[in-house]
């Protein structure tokens, strides 16, 4: 599908869970969707036999502290792929700093077991409902989270024998 | 019974830990554990310019460093709205299939030695380092490249590159047919890798697998058919593509992609547009020192036609070449070594891209460009807010998704199937860890 035909698409059928476009990301399809609607969204559009989103390349998160416009701190980025219909959608999903949790796209794709980790271990952003949320990258016993904009690239931490 | 394999193993290429849980020889549950590589990859990104994060990227998969360089800079190419000239984008598409075969010839070769063929490795290093020469040639260096500028490449092709690389791809035509013939029918080879770390189509899918992985289970998706990115749309490929998702047909896949990518070098060196005629320097050739020197007592007279000798590491920056491979947008172009040393537009072109606060300024908005990466689809989405530094760089490594689904391969197997397994999952510690 065109990113027009698909953007169209998504906010006519999916209109109470989609807040709006993304127009930042460029020459891709891009929407943001409200937290509270976003597992049902996902497993829907993974459904949806006309989108067919059947893969999650890619979760990220990006960290707005220096950004004035935005109002959320947070934004929690899926990169969705459909294998059939050869083309991609990434959802945005704002998370406040006072309680950044999303709901975990565990149970929708095994794949975000890993990223979903990754994300809480880099942003300290939890998701609720995933199997066994814990650091993957750092250590057990590591203080903070290094992706935030107000975490210092240069700090030094101790480094701790392992832990088991 | 718990066994930990790794972090240190001959078998675990790079550092990793799995913790298995055995009963008898069979494996009944396994726990991954990455992160010893880690290197803070997308905050150090941050800290700098966006072409200071090209030296990065050549440390994400040490063993295909151009693919990465090559499609960070295609993203941030994408923020700009910039194309890259003709000749650059299939020069990207040579040096790419160059690293995808170094990268399958390390992989095939790696496992084959760790199941006891130590003498396809022999074989199989002996065309990489063929490859790699080459490379060498091209970048200057063996691994660590920098090769890709955003808008173009650091440099042009060097002479004589055509009929090296013809001789360097029938060399590993000859490699890649002794190692078939010393594989193929091998007993031993094909007992351990056949219906081996089998995965599912809809498994290999729900986990967001790509790449040769992937292609084992049957999908023929490929980034180079799927979303022709540079000029991949013009040359005749196949896609191989395997049956059961075992280790027998990831081997077979990834050997027919390189004989797949060897066809795109020969279409692609037929087809590359005409480079620059050299133009004739009437014996004006001055070391870039001393021109420096010379301007700054303001002797400049004939310095715009002048060539410079510059540093060797600088070697084919100069001003044949560069209009070819190197985008004409002077926002994002460094200016040609001899502009930057024998006139003052070089020089203010220079400072502006590169100094401290001035720098590139990709126009506000993010941006993703998924390649096909030698394991699998990478990509890398940057994100600017206007400034010289980019305010966030993702990628996305192929092999963090395989990764996450070793436990899957691998329970169910016998512990000495570890090794063929890991081995066909091809583990970069550099970009599994960011």
């Amino acid at each position: 599908m065109r990113i027009e035909s698909l953007l169209e698409h998504v906010q006519s059928r999916y209109a109470d869970a989609v807040v709006g476009v993304a127009p930042e990301v460029r020459g891709d399809a891009a929407v943001v969707v409200k937290r509270a609607a976003l597992r049902t969204f996902l497993a829907a559009v993974k459904s949806d036999p006309e989108l067919d989103l059947n893969i999650l390349m890619d979760l990220t998160a990006l960290d707005y502290l220096h950004w004035e416009e935005k109002e959320d701190r947070f934004e929690v980025v899926y990169n969705l792929f459909s294998l059939s219909k050869n083309h991609r959608l990434f959802v945005k999903v704002r998370v406040p700093e006072s309680d950044p949790a999303v709901d975990s796209a565990v149970p929708v794709w095994p794949a975000a077991d890993w990223y979903e980790r990754e994300v809480w271990d880099m942003f300290g952003i939890r998701f609720t409902g995933h199997p066994g949320l814990k650091r993957i990258l750092m250590y057990e016993g590591f203080q903070g989270h290094p992706l935030r904009k107000d975490y210092p690239y240069n700090k030094r931490q101790p480094i701790i024998g392992p832990v088991n | 019974m718990l066994l930990n394999v790794g972090p240190q193993h001959p078998a675990m290429h790079g550092i990793v830990r799995i913790i298995v849980g055995l009963d008898g020889e069979t494996i009944t549950s396994a726990d991954v554990e990455i992160g010893y590589l880690h290197r803070a990859f997308e905050k150090m990104c941050e800290q700098g310019p966006y072409n200071n994060a090209i030296p990065y990227t050549d440390r994400l998969n040490y063993v295909s460093p151009l693919i990465n360089n090559i499609a960070y800079c295609q993203s941030v190419e994408k923020l700009f709205g910039i194309t890259v000239t003709e000749r650059c984008q299939y020069v990207r598409v040579i040096v790419s299939e160059m690293s995808r075969i170094t990268d399958h010839l390390t992989c095939i070769g790696a496992t084959a030695m760790e199941l006891g063929a130590f003498t396809v490795f022999l074989y199989m290093i002996k065309a990489r380092e063929m490859l790699y020469e080459l490379i060498e040639n091209v970048t200057g260096a063996r691994l660590t490249i920098s090769y890709a500028r955003v808008g173009g490449l650091k440099a042009d092709l060097p002479e004589g590159f055509e009929d090296k690389l013809r001789a360097a791809i029938a060399e590993t035509r000859g490699v890649l047919k002794e190692v078939e013939g010393l594989l193929n029918k091998n007993r031993i080879f094909i007992d351990r890798v056949k219906d081996v770390g089998v995965i599912s189509r809809q498994d290999a899918l729900a986990y967001g697998i790509t790449g040769p992985f992937l292609r084992s289970t049957g999908v023929d998706y490929d980034v180079r058919k799927a979303q022709p990115y540079m000029v991949y749309d013009r040359f005749e490929f196949d896609v191989p593509v395997g049956e059961h998702g075992d280790n027998l047909d990831r081997y077979y896949v990834r050997m027919e992609e390189m004989y797949q990518s060897m066809r795109i070098l020969e279409q692609a060196l037929a087809q590359l547009p005409a480079g620059p005629i050299q133009v004739g320097t009437d014996g004006q050739v001055i070391p870039a020192a001393v021109m420096v020197d010379e301007a700054k007592m303001g002797r400049t007279r004939g310095f715009k036609e002048a060539a410079v000798v510059a540093d060797p590491t600088l070697e084919g920056t100069g001003r044949d070449g560069h209009t070819t491979v190197y985008s004409a947008n002077k926002r994002v172009a460094l200016p040609a070594k001899e502009d930057t040393y024998g006139n003052i537009e070089g020089l203010m072109n220079h400072f502006k891209l590169v100094m401290h606060g001035h720098g590139i300024r990709p126009p506000k908005g993010e941006a993703y460009v998924p390649v096909e990466g030698a394991n699998g689809e990478l990509g890398f989405y940057v994100s600017s807010d206007g400034t010289d530094r980019p305010y966030r760089v993702r990628v996305r490594p192929p092999c963090f998704a395989i990764m996450g689904a070793l436990p899957k391969l691998l329970i169910g197997d016998s512990i000495a199937d570890i090794v063929p397994t890991f081995g066909s999952v091809n583990m970069i510690g550099g970009e599994l860890d960011h």
